[in-house]
């Protein structure tokens, strides 16, 4: 029972970055239908700017809830104006160009990310020394930092005013307009480009993010390449919940989180990486509009 | 065309590829021996004739039929490991018999390690392909990226072939003839099925797949086939590899490896064979070639060319797709027909 308890806790807390991520590609997908593949490779972003700052400021020696709060906020920043330049640069001048090809472009620059932070980074893992206790047994035998709990919080925060932003906001309303039909929306007088930078900017956040606080709270080691797992992953995740479905993605990166804990606490353990892709093709294969979403029947 | 004058061209051209090919291999082993060809070019040399192998075998499934696979490395890994793992089994039953190491014993070891790895890939292009068919685009495409990893994971977790290790000690039977001789055989059967009735139930499918299954084209057939034979020809050069370089690693085959082959077959051209030969040449060599820029120092750090090497290949595939979608040749091919209608073209 407790090793139970153990890996729900461990797999939600893991599910909750997956969700972070999700939220980015679902949103992109909806607006574009374009896989953004670069976005994992924004967390990958996220993770080494909380690095830089981190170690660049001697953040780890005056840990304080204000530091952290500033070095989330610039992870944030940078990451959003990463993923506009990324739209701008590598996406817009496609977008009336065939899926495939934008599918290929979104390659291109996930590569391009990945191999640039080789180059500027380098290749050696990085970590960020260790600021908060790492997890202890508490009374009833669980293992819980306070780490897990920061993220955990910090994600359904920022889940909360996705939610606000989407449902009640202008911008929330025209980015939905234009997932539902992109040329009505531009008729309408919605300023089509304008949201759609600001969706991937919303995106590159929350991505940043989740790579900050994974950085921060967690002792994983930061590589140029540590994006490209996670961001699959949460890709499935978003397929799982429903691709173009906030709650969806929310709900997949939850259900992989748990689901990869447990495989990793079982003894396919050393098959983890797998399950994602396996999860993928059973949803694609058996209900490929995801949990939550619809089904769209293609017109001929 | 009458049968027999078609017969008589048919036995001309072979003939024809037959002598260049023994004529190349004579050419290379004369070079090698002066010394004009050293162990490194030669290896350029064989690397251009395997991405061949896997370019021309991707456009068939992604440039034909206009399906989207990127887990080609996948099927190249699968070939590469059984083959290398046949090879490895079956060695010591040919060295009792004192066939090892001699000319005749490793021509029939290659050639069934090459059989072994080319039906196993099959059969894993048979189980990618058919539960494909209910996808299309970047579903597909997913889907396939998903089976390559998981290739790739499980031969990760098989102890018996070294797991994360690698794969050693592969006996080293790949030679130019060999290789070459499978380039020919894959380019000919490209050739002739795009120019042949069955050819163009393919290029249906890729054009429109609705119209085509309307006009009686029998679709899912035709896209487990092309996975079929795509994956199957990944798995010769995947074998060829695995007994060429002498050592393998599951490293060799992750996404990357797809991505490296699937720019080579866009950069020449979706559905264009002779693109994709063309540009296979040309990004292996470049790639190499890249190796040989000299440090570059800015702001007091090195950057290393081979670090360069990946980005420059990133960026390529990006301005590539923002300026010259179609690639190279389109899917334009070049070759005898082409010269034949410029010089139709001079006369008239």
């Amino acid at each position: 029972m407790e090793a139970f308890l153990q890996q729900l806790i461990n797999g939600i807390q893991y599910g909750s970055i997956y969700a972070l991520i999700a939220v980015g590609y679902t949103m992109v997908y909806g607006v574009l239908r374009l896989i953004n593949f670069a976005h994992g490779d924004v967390y990958m972003l996220g993770a080494f700017v909380a690095y830089y700052i981190i170690v660049g400021l001697q953040i780890d020696k005056h840990p304080s809830v204000g530091n952290f709060v500033f070095v989330l906020l610039m992870c944030m920043l940078v990451c959003a104006v990463v993923g506009m330049l990324i739209e701008r640069l590598a996406y817009r001048p496609i977008r009336h160009a065939p899926r495939l090809t934008a599918l290929i472009t979104a390659i291109g620059v996930s590569l391009l990310l990945e191999n640039g932070g080789i180059v500027v980074f380098g290749a050696d893992p990085k970590y960020i020394p260790t600021i908060i206790e790492p997890a202890q047994a508490g009374e009833s035998g669980l293992f819980v930092s306070v780490g897990q709990m920061i993220m955990l919080v910090v994600s359904l925060v920022f889940m909360v005013i996705l939610r606000f932003i989407v449902m009640n906001t202008r911008f929330g309303r025209a980015m939905r307009a234009i997932a539902y039909d992109m040329d009505a929306a531009r008729l309408m007088g919605i300023h089509v480009d304008r949201v759609i930078a600001l969706t991937f900017a919303l995106g590159s956040a929350l991505a940043g993010a989740a790579g900050m606080m994974v950085a921060t709270f967690t002792s994983v080691k930061i590589t140029p390449l540590f994006g490209l797992l996670p961001g699959v992953k949460a890709f499935v995740a978003a397929v799982l919940g429903g691709i173009g479905n906030i709650p969806g993605a929310v709900l997949g990166g939850l259900l992989m989180g748990v689901i990869e804990a447990f495989v990793g606490g079982s003894a396919l353990t050393t098959y983890r990486d797998a399950i994602a892709f396996l999860i993928l093709i059973l949803v694609l294969l058996l209900r490929p509009s995801g949990i939550l979403g619809k089904a769209v029947t293609e017109k001929v | 065309m009458s049968v027999g004058r078609f017969w008589l061209l048919r036995g001309i051209s072979l003939f024809a590829a037959a002598g260049s090919l023994l004529a190349a291999n004579a050419l290379i082993a004369w070079l090698r021996a002066t010394g004009w060809v050293d162990d490194y070019t030669y290896r350029v040399i064989m690397l251009c004739g395997i991405n061949i192998l896997l370019a021309v075998s991707l456009n068939f499934i992604n440039g034909i039929t206009g399906q989207f696979s990127i887990g080609h490395a996948g099927f190249q890994g699968v070939g590469a490991y059984t083959s290398a793992a046949f090879t490895l089994a079956s060695i010591r039953w040919f060295q009792e018999r004192g066939l090892a190491g001699t000319s005749l014993g490793d021509q029939i070891l290659l050639a069934s390690a090459i059989v072994v790895g080319a039906v196993s890939a099959a059969l894993a292009g048979l189980l990618v392909g058919i539960p494909s068919l209910r996808l299309r685009g970047d579903y597909l495409a997913i889907a396939t990226l998903g089976f390559g990893e998981i290739i790739r994971v499980t031969i990760l977790n098989i102890e018996a072939v070294g797991g994360a290790r690698g794969l050693k000690d592969i006996p080293i039977l790949t030679n130019f003839l060999w290789l070459y001789l499978v380039v020919f055989l894959l380019l000919a059967l490209s050739r002739n099925l795009l120019v042949s009735v069955q050819g163009l139930g393919f290029l249906a499918v890729r054009d429109d797949e609705i119209v085509a299954e309307a006009l009686g084209v029998n679709t899912t057939r035709l896209k487990v086939i092309a996975f079929v034979l795509g994956a199957c020809f990944a798995g010769i050069a995947g074998s060829l590899y695995a007994h060429f370089d002498g050592y393998l690693n599951p490293d060799n085959f992750r996404l990357e490896q797809s991505i490296i082959i699937l720019t080579m077959v866009v950069l020449g051209g979706q559905g264009s064979v002779t693109g994709s030969v063309l540009s296979a040449i040309l990004l292996t060599v470049v790639l190499e070639w890249l190796r040989f820029l000299p440090t570059i120092t800015l702001g007091g750090r090195a950057f290393t060319p081979s670090e360069l090497r990946m980005v420059f290949f990133s960026l390529m595939l990006i301005l590539l797709m923002l300026w010259r979608p179609k690639g190279l040749l389109g899917q334009k091919e070049f070759g005898w027909m082409v010269l034949r209608q410029y010089w139709r073209l001079l006369r008239t």
